[in-house]
């Protein structure tokens, strides 16, 4: 007993003190699903490969892309980009550029040669892939990523479907789809062109196919009845595009009038401007009820593409048409109002939607067709065992991207089916809205604009309109991403604890909590950016 | 100087760290080896703002000195969650001193090392930090601090206010700001709550001593709590720090909403944050999204009785004309007056 006058007890930490006994609710860690990841189509993990983007380490956010979706230069150009507005960022100033950011990777990977990682060893089953287009190429990527010997047949000289024979080069540029598509071939996908499926059934009994997926499209251009004399020249707006990727070009004369509102419509106007002509869509609704995108009208509009809103045509003849007024009634539905006009027209392309071809599926047993799309379940099967279908040949929005989801969604469930298992999706994560933030810690950022092509080449030639971004802005925009739902080590929690009870386990490693002394105040998990922090009831 | 802040355009740097900052661009408070001054196992309330406030400020002068630090405590809530016998959360070296002393206990420290340094002039240099409470320091302690600031002693005093005496069971100090209700300022009468025209706001008073370095900061600025611990260590001589650490008994606020209701003091313009050298204003730290008081206030309750049963809009007036008044003064819309 050598203590100091009045000391009689050895000193000690207060670590003996476990306050982590006074909690009644307890901090856990969690992942979120960040609103962008949830509205994209093709399933893209989006905050995860922005994630690596932020960090400039382009090549990981691309392998992280390209695990759902093996075509992202093409994406980071026509999708129309879902996932933007859903993303929370709007509500702090704009959406962040995720498609534009998409783009960039998919050109550093063309521009750098990343090939895909190596496929899984055999599986010793062989599945057919019926068309090329996005539903065709995504199933086969990802087939082929399971192990399966896939062999696809496309009835065209080229492949991309749509891709490649409706969205014209100054939005999609050609060498973009062959890079990506030798890409998928480079997995030992084999691609045979010009080669049409006329039987599914005999195809796949003749080359002892295990399974199939059905990725046909649509593209048989929709009629209307329009009274037209003998000399009236009208043609679909498919084949006019279809005709552009070949050695004769259309011949439609100076004043072409485009019948529709869509995005097929507007592509066809502007092919044609871009040819010298002076193109007239004619619509029978008002611009905002039209089923294009705003942008793309908005983009016609500047390359001197004109528009008869609210409009139909009646007759149709030699050099001219006749088309007559619509009002809107209450309803917002077009009424005819009696009132007609005549236009110059050399000829009429009518851009009113596309069918399916379902000539390879006749005789084929237990299929359902209804509003002429195949029916399929929830595993993106026919009613046929074995015979899967996707994109615009099924109930769907027909988008590329949807087209892209359809196609991974059936390899997975095709990949189960040929192990006789049936495919279970991970539960999904709990969704990040907004109000799950801590919005003070970001700061303003506003959102790079891409560069457009000049107003003059945009009218005379085919290049490219819309321009990437380059590293620094691509990377400035990665950055403007929340992380929304999912920790991304911005080391809150661990400053903020009043009680040191978060653990910092090291970059990459994120954090865990010490619950010997957590008190369960709540303050990581209000504090937390981007609301990866739940307070749970203690049991008890 | 308060901090510039870093053009890092994903959080800026509002947040502690992030992973994408070099380290050298990080707060203290971010780094795993940080000192941790103030250890786990302490009895703070869940929430404490003042035992986040004390480890920021303190990690944060540990780092500015290598540790060659000792710490003067006055009693109050720190020192009683801290230290009850014969346990201790502290790892710096650290002396418990009286409620109204600890000035002058740091005060004596810094003349006994200097002498200590002439004796041995290649040792390592060793600053001193006083700390305590607002009471402890704005009201019982504040002529043993005149006394240091008018004498210019080489002490960093550091006031944590909760606006109150909390450790006591939330009795009125000099610091309660007016209409708050604490036990000894009930909410009764015509003037209920802690009246108006009545306290002291120590910083003005620090900087009418004209001492090298006066400032504010609060638990929701880490960064420029942490660049104003360090400017005060680069300087020698008296200096005093002012930090708002919400208390969430005293202040009847859930123990998540700490780093909210400082962040809503600073954003409202009730509490001030700016730094002053030589009893000049030097800095102000900006208000980002200017926020009525009342966003402040509702979520208090010790502030209920300006909502319910009917609203007192003429005090809340009032309130609003005292953060008025503040942004004027330190020019805490445009950052500053310079
Ligand atoms: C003009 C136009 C512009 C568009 N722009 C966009 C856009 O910007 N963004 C967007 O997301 N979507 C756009 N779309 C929609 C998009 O292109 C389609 O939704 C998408 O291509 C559908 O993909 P898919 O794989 O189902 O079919 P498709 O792309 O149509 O591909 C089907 C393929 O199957 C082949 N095929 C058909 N029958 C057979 C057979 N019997 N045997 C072998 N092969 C066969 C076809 O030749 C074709 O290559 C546009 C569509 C059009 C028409
Ligand atoms: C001379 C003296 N009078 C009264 C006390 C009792 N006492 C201890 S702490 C305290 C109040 C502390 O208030 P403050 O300094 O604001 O610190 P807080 O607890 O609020 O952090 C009082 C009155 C004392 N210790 N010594
Ligand atoms: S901020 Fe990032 S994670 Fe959140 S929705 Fe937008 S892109 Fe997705
Ligand atoms: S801030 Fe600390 S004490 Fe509070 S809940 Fe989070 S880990 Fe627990
Ligand atoms: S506060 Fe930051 S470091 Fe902690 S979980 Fe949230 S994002 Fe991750
Ligand atoms: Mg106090």
């Amino acid at each position: 007993m050598d203590k100091p006058f009045a000391i009689t007890l050895d000193p000690g930490s207060s670590l003996a003190n476990r306050t982590g006994s006074w909690r009644t609710f307890r901090p856990v860690y969690l992942d979120r699903l960040p609103p962008c990841n949830a509205a994209c189509p093709a399933g893209e993990n989006i905050q995860g490969w922005l994630y690596h983007a932020e960090s400039g380490n382009y090549e990981q956010a691309w392998r992280a892309l390209v695990d759902n979706n093996p075509l992202p230069a093409i994406m980071g150009r026509v999708c129309y980009h879902p996932c933007e507005g859903a993303c929370n960022r709007q509500q702090v100033d704009e959406a962040v550029g995720i498609n534009s950011i998409e783009r960039f990777l998919g050109d550093e990977a063309i521009r750098r040669g990343w090939q895909f990682s190596k496929p899984a060893a055999p599986s010793g089953k062989k599945v057919l892939v019926v068309g090329a287009g996005p539903s065709g190429l995504s199933a086969a990527y990802h087939l082929a990523r399971l192990g399966h010997a896939v062999t696809i047949r496309e009835a065209g000289p080229y492949a991309g479907g749509m891709m490649r024979f409706g969205i014209p080069k100054y939005r999609l540029p050609r060498e973009v789809i062959e890079a990506e598509v030798q890409r998928i071939v480079n997995l030992g996908v084999t691609l045979t062109l010009n080669c049409k499926v006329a039987n599914i059934e005999q195809a796949m009994k003749e080359e002892g196919f295990d399974a199939a997926f059905l990725a046909v499209g649509a593209h048989i251009g929709k009629r209307a009845y329009i009274p037209a004399g003998t000399a009236a020249k009208m043609v679909d707006a498919i084949s006019v595009l279809r005709s552009m990727e070949g050695e004769e070009k259309p011949q439609l004369g100076r004043r072409v009038v485009v019948y529709g509102g869509g995005n097929t419509a507007i592509d066809v106007a502007r092919t044609v401007k871009r040819m010298g002509a002076e193109p007239v869509i004619v619509y029978r609704r008002t611009r905002d009820k039209a089923p294009a995108h705003d942008f793309e009208i908005e983009e016609a509009l500047q390359e001197g593409v004109m528009v008869k809103w609210l409009s139909t045509i009646k007759h149709a003849d030699a050099g001219e048409i006749m088309i007559e007024k619509m009002a809107l009634d209450a309803q917002g539905f077009p009424q005819p109002t009696g009132e007609f006009e005549t236009l110059a027209a050399d000829s009429v392309v009518l851009a009113l939607g596309q069918d399916v071809d379902l000539g390879l599926l006749d005789g084929v047993p237990g299929l359902e067709v209804k509003d002429g799309v195949v029916q399929v379940g929830p595993n993106m099967m026919t009613g046929h065992p074995g015979l899967f279908a996707g994109g615009d040949m099924v109930p769907s929005e027909r988008t590329v991207t949807v087209a892209v989801g359809h196609g991974k969604k059936a390899a997975r469930h095709i990949d189960a089916w040929l192990r006789g298992e049936t495919y279970a999706p991970p539960p999904k994560h709990e969704l990040a809205g907004f109000e799950k933030l801590n919005p003070w810690y970001y700061s303003e950022a506003p959102h790079v604009v891409r560069p457009m092509l000049d107003i003059l080449r945009r009218q005379s030639s085919f290049e490219e309109v819309v321009q990437g971004l380059d590293e620094s802005n691509a990377q400035f925009e990665a950055r403007r991403c929340l992380s929304c739902g999912n920790c991304f080590e911005c080391d809150n929690c661990y400053g903020v604890c009043p009680d040191n009870a978060v653990i910092k386990l090291g970059p990459g490693k994120r954090f865990e909590f010490n619950y010997d002394y957590c008190k369960g105040c709540g303050v990581c998990a209000a504090e937390c950016p981007c609301g990866a922090i739940k307070m749970v009831p203690e049991e008890n | 100087m308060s901090y510039q802040p870093i053009k890092f355009y994903q959080t800026g740097t509002f947040t502690v760290g992030n992973r994408l900052l070099a380290p050298e661009e990080r707060s203290v408070q971010a780094s795993a080896k940080r000192f941790n001054s103030i250890n786990s196992g302490h009895r703070a309330c869940q929430g404490c703002g003042e035992a986040l406030g004390a480890r920021y400020a303190i990690d944060a002068a540990m780092e500015a000195t290598h540790g060659q630090l000792v710490c003067a405590n006055a009693t109050g809530c720190l020192e009683v969650f801290s230290t009850p016998y014969p346990e201790t959360s502290w790892q710096v070296p650290w002396i418990h001193s009286l409620f109204g002393n600890t000035a002058a206990v740091a005060t004596g420290i810094a003349a006994a090392l200097k002498v200590k340094q002439k004796k041995a002039p290649h040792g390592q240099e060793i600053r001193v930090v006083a700390q305590g409470g607002d009471g402890g320091t704005t009201d019982i302690g504040f002529g043993c601090l005149s006394g240091m600031f008018e004498r210019n002693d080489d002490v960093l005093y550091i006031c944590y206010d909760n606006g109150g005496y909390m450790n006591t069971g939330i009795q009125r100090s000099s610091a309660t700001p007016p209409a708050a209700r604490t036990a000894t300022t009930p909410a009764v009468g015509v003037e209920p709550g802690n009246v108006f025209g009545q306290g002291k706001f120590v910083p003005a008073i620090a900087m009418a001593h004209e001492i090298p370095y006066v400032a504010t900061a609060t638990v929701a600025d880490l960064r420029d709590l942490e660049a104003k611990v360090r400017r005060a260590m680069e300087i020698r001589g008296a200096r005093y720090l002012h930090i708002l650490v919400p208390c969430p008994l005293g202040w009847g606020t859930a123990s998540h909403d700490t780093i909210r209701m400082a962040r809503l003091a600073k954003e409202t313009g009730l509490f001030p944050v700016f730094s002053a050298e030589h009893g000049e204003q030097k800095s102000a730290l900006a208000i980002r999204r200017q926020l009525p008081v009342e966003e402040y206030l509702k979520p208090q309750k010790r502030y209920a009785h300006l909502f319910a049963p009917t609203p007192r809009v003429e005090v809340l007036a009032q309130l609003q004309a005292l953060a008025d008044r503040n942004i004027k003064r330190y020019g805490l819309l445009d950052g500053g007056k310079q």
